[in-house]
């Protein structure tokens, strides 16, 4: 397909185009720089992305289904991009979270995208960031990121998303009772999922009072579509606020650069892999190696 | 760099035996490719636009329940409409010797039984995507 019809269809909707398109970014395609080039600056800047990420099963795909359900009903087109790890052995991935979202499937303005990590630290894979803003394009109001995970590592959904939100459920308290104070640094909203299950109050009291108090925590019964009107008045609030304050421009402009750097080394993978390989070895310490391999190259160009 | 293939495993039809389709999603899973699982009682148009939102150079249908004559044709015909003709599916399940014929007739380019081994069904989607991917460029 010519890049350029690609590109129009792509801004029309068209969801052959709009899946193309990420292809080749993905594969690292020749086309990618000028697919990326080419999409409408206006409708990257009006778009919003929502990062979505939590233990597995809280219910973070339910959630995702019932956001689209109510922002249909207002007739906003909507894009989801669902993130699984990729085997670190056979790179392969099994991508279930689509299961959740079928009901919308016959909707042309609700976009799924599954993708795997592809061997990338972290839970977002390399490419994600070019989905976003392909989506966005093609004329998505929102896009929703889905992402496992409740570590430091997954948190680059944070430098990858407008607004972050970590979806929690009764029953997960041991994983975030180490960290539970500390999420409301990391992340701009907090949602207690399952809000019909016994634990629920519980959870909620270990927040403690002053992370519920403050506007950020909220309850859901994703699979009852409630709580969803209130998070998503929460979404759109903090969403006027970060444009008024000129916070989101510089999340964006963080985003790119931390999306750079990625890409970077992941381009240098190669070179870096063929060094460390054909250098003699002298040395059996790999931070030596390291050290040394980086130090050369600093001194060259640096 | 080695082309990662992604593709479809769905299910159509009422049936919720899904034993056999999750089998192949993980045997292709382990085998390297991205597969997309739509879980079970899909219709033919959920799955061929969720495979077209995908963009995966192959769809893997399995039927236990015996509509495959009318489901797995569907499917093919439901890409054709949406003008993804290209996509080839792939079909297993219970099916006896007499359908497979009217199955290829349908469109269905490769049909698996339970008897099949799996590096047979594994190299079909190899070979179906490698050609898909070729008629992308
Ligand atoms: N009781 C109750 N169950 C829910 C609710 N929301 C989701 N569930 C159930 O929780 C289970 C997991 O939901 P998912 O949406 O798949 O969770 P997830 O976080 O996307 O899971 P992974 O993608 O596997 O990490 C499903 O069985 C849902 O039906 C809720 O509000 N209340
Ligand atoms: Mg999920």
């Amino acid at each position: 397909m010519e890049i350029s019809s690609l590109l129009k269809r792509l801004h029309q909707g068209d969801a052959r185009a709009v899946a193309r398109a990420i292809s080749l970014v993905e594969d690292q395609g020749q086309s990618g720089p000028d697919i990326m080039a080419g999409l409408d600056p206006k409708r990257l800047e009006t778009s919003l992305v929502v990062g979505i990420t939590g233990p597995p099963g809280a219910g973070k795909s339910t959630l995702t289904a019932s956001i689209v359900k109510a922002l249909r009903n207002e007739k906003t087109r909507v894009g989801i991009i669902a993130v699984d790890p990729s085997s670190p052995l056979t790179g392969g991935a099994l991508l279930g979270d689509r299961i959740r979202m079928m009901e919308h499937t016959l909707d042309p303005d609700v976009v799924v995208r599954s993708m795997a990590t592809r061997g990338r630290l972290g839970g977002l894979c390399a490419a994600a960031g070019a989905a976003v803003r392909i989506l966005a394009a093609s004329g998505c109001r929102l896009v929703l990121i889905e992402t496992v995970g409740i570590g430091q590592s997954e948190m680059d959904i944070a430098t990858l998303a407008d607004i972050t939100m970590m979806v929690l459920a009764p029953g997960f308290g041991d994983d975030i009772q180490a960290m539970k104070a500390g999420i409301l640094e990391v992340v701009d909203l907090l949602v207690v999922n399952k809000a019909d299950q016994p634990g629920a109050q519980k959870l909620l009291l270990d927040l403690g009072r002053e992370a519920t108090s403050s506007g950020r925590v909220l309850q859901t019964v994703a699979r009852e579509d409630q709580g969803i009107i209130r998070l998503l008045d929460a979404i759109f609030a903090l969403e006027q606020q970060l444009r008024q304050d000129n916070t989101l421009q510089i999340r964006r402009q963080q985003a790119r650069q931390r999306e750079a750097l990625d890409w970077t080394l992941e381009l240098l993978k190669p070179f870096l892999r063929q060094q460390i390989n054909s250098s003699p070895t002298a040395n059996n310490d790999p931070g030596e190696i390291a050290r040394q391999l980086a130090g050369r190259i600093i001194a060259e160009h640096g | 760099m080695k082309t990662i293939y992604r593709v479809l495993i769905g299910k159509p039809g009422l049936d919720g035996h899904d034993r056999g389709a999750k089998f192949i999603a993980r045997a292709l899973r382990d085998a390297g490719f991205e597969v997309i699982y739509t879980g079970i009682r899909r219709t033919p148009d959920e799955i061929a636009s969720s495979a077209i939102q995908e963009d995966v150079a192959a769809v893997g249908l399995s039927s236990m329940s015996g509509a495959h004559l009318r489901l797995f044709p569907a499917v093919v015909d439901s890409l054709k409409r949406a003008g993804a003709e290209d996509i080839p599916v792939l079909g297993g399940g219970i099916i006896p010797e007499e359908d497979k014929q009217l199955l290829k007739q349908g469109g269905i380019t490769s049909i698996f039984t339970p008897g099949t081994p799996v590096d047979t069904i594994i190299h079909a989607f190899t070979e179906a995507c490698s050609k898909q991917h070729q008629s992308r460029r």
